[in-house]
């Protein structure tokens, strides 16, 4: 088993979809940060068979985190001060979304516009609906959406 | 600074504003024909819509302004490649009011978003068109008296109809409202908007013949059933008759049901059906100037 070092501040993000904690580094923009960056991949879960698991040793009050709610609300956030875990966080859907998603209706002004940043807004938070700012095309998860 | 992109951005007091002031211009069309002097609209049209520009510029013509801007993209900077951010930045320097129509959805909103002048979106693909619908709002509150309390019929292709959806959503902010939905079962009115009418507590019918509810509308607004709607010739062969308005099917309505269309009609209404009073799809066509002289005066803040 690998071992990695503790954190004194930072975040543990735990329960990862094996695969998916290069992307939660990009879309947290992690490769900006002076920080240490711990990424495990493919640990072995009891309830997930396999996972990943990232540990940022940051100020807690640095990193926004709402976009991990609309790429795995399931995802544990374990939030650690002085060595312990002292917050497990609940994850909300971010109201607004930038370049995470590109909108796929081919009608879609974000289809030929150069340099427009394609964004979705929260449309319904009970039904969890996004749909694009400027075609209101709604995002469906199941339909391959690029990733930025 | 505000911009027009969806007949939902005004709330309904500030839509019988509106209103009052195109009845006003209605009335005493004298009183406004200078109060847009040296003032320029830029129509750009990147795709063509000679009745949707026509209007536009009718309106701004009436207001004593001037027109200027192009009507297809082929003879825009679009042509070039311009991204419309750039193109909305430059016409911000020529002119002091836009009104856009582009066939990708959204184009107004990145207009507006940059543009230094109120952006008024003239149609955006599939999406949004919404001065027609404050056309269609004008229409039935000049004619009805009133925007509450009206029992409306909307027939023909209420899949894809983007102005019927549009109407939909303006009308379920008055109340009192009781929609019927008149098509066949191909074409029916999508489920989001029959889950939002539930939510919002709205009564509403599914009938597939015009006939069966055509006596109880204050209110029918026809759209035309398209062929290539259709799976297969033999279904649209056995239905789009029951989608057209004929004085056989007008004389089962009441006396005082109006018979709106945003046009153009191609037979969904019978000839014969015209100088009938009930048909008011030309007079509409007249509200559409009155309500984007209102519009443009609202918006340049003169009003």
């Amino acid at each position: 088993m690998l071992n990695v070092g503790q954190i004194e501040e930072g975040f543990v993000l735990d329960h990862i979809r094996a695969g998916m904690s290069l992307s939660i580094y990009h879309h947290l923009q992690l490769g900006k940060l002076d920080c240490t960056v711990a990424i495990i991949k493919n640990a072995r879960s009891n309830k997930m068979g396999r996972k990943d698991i990232l540990k940022v040793e940051c100020d807690i009050n640095t990193l926004n985190l709402d976009i991990i709610g609309f790429i795995d609300h399931t995802i544990t956030v374990n939030v650690i001060k002085d060595g312990k875990i002292v917050e497990k966080r609940r994850l909300s859907l971010p109201k607004e979304i930038k370049n995470v998603i590109k909108c796929k209706n081919p009608r879609c002004i974000t289809s030929i516009e150069q340099g427009l940043p394609h964004i979705f807004v929260l449309a319904d938070p009970q039904k969890e609906i996004y749909r694009c700012k400027y075609c209101e095309e709604k995002y469906r998860e199941n339909h391959n959406y690029n990733l930025f | 600074m505000r911009h027009l992109m969806s007949p939902l951005d005004f709330t309904t007091g500030e839509l019988d504003k509106l209103f009052d002031l195109a009845n006003d211009m209605e009335k005493h069309m004298e009183r406004y024909a200078h109060i847009c002097e040296g003032k320029k609209l830029a129509t750009c049209f990147y795709e063509p819509s000679t009745r949707t520009r026509l209007s536009f510029e009718a309106a701004m013509l009436n207001l004593g302004g001037q027109v200027i801007g192009f009507s297809d993209a082929a003879s825009s900077s679009a042509s070039k490649g311009e991204s419309v951010s750039d193109t909305i930045r430059v016409i911000s320097c020529y002119a002091d009011i836009c009104a856009m129509r582009h066939p990708k959805e959204g184009a107004p909103m990145v207009a507006a978003q940059r543009s230094s002048i109120p952006v008024i979106n003239a149609g955006d693909g599939g999406h949004q068109h919404p001065t027609q619908t404050l056309t269609d709002l004008l229409t039935i509150r000049s004619l009805q008296g009133r925007l509450s309390g009206l029992t409306i019929g909307l027939c023909g292709d209420l899949k894809f109809g983007r102005t019927v959806h549009s109407l939909i959503h303006a009308l379920s902010r008055y109340d009192d409202i009781h929609f019927i939905f008149i098509s066949p079962e191909e074409l029916r009115i999508p489920d989001y908007i029959t889950d939002m009418l539930k939510a919002k507590g709205i009564p509403y019918e599914e009938v597939i013949r015009l006939e069966e509810r055509i006596p109880s509308l204050d209110l029918l607004y026809m759209t035309r059933v398209q062929r290539e709607r259709f799976f297969n010739e033999e279904d649209y062969v056995r239905l789009k008759d029951f989608y057209i308005l004929d004085m056989a099917k007008l004389s089962l309505a009441r006396e005082d049901m109006l018979v709106l269309h945003p046009l153009p009609r191609v037979n969904e209404i019978s000839v014969e059906v015209d100088d009938d009073p009930r048909a008011v799809y030309f007079k509409q066509a007249q509200y559409g100037v009155y309500v984007r002289m209102a519009l443009i005066c609202t918006l340049l803040g003169l009003a």
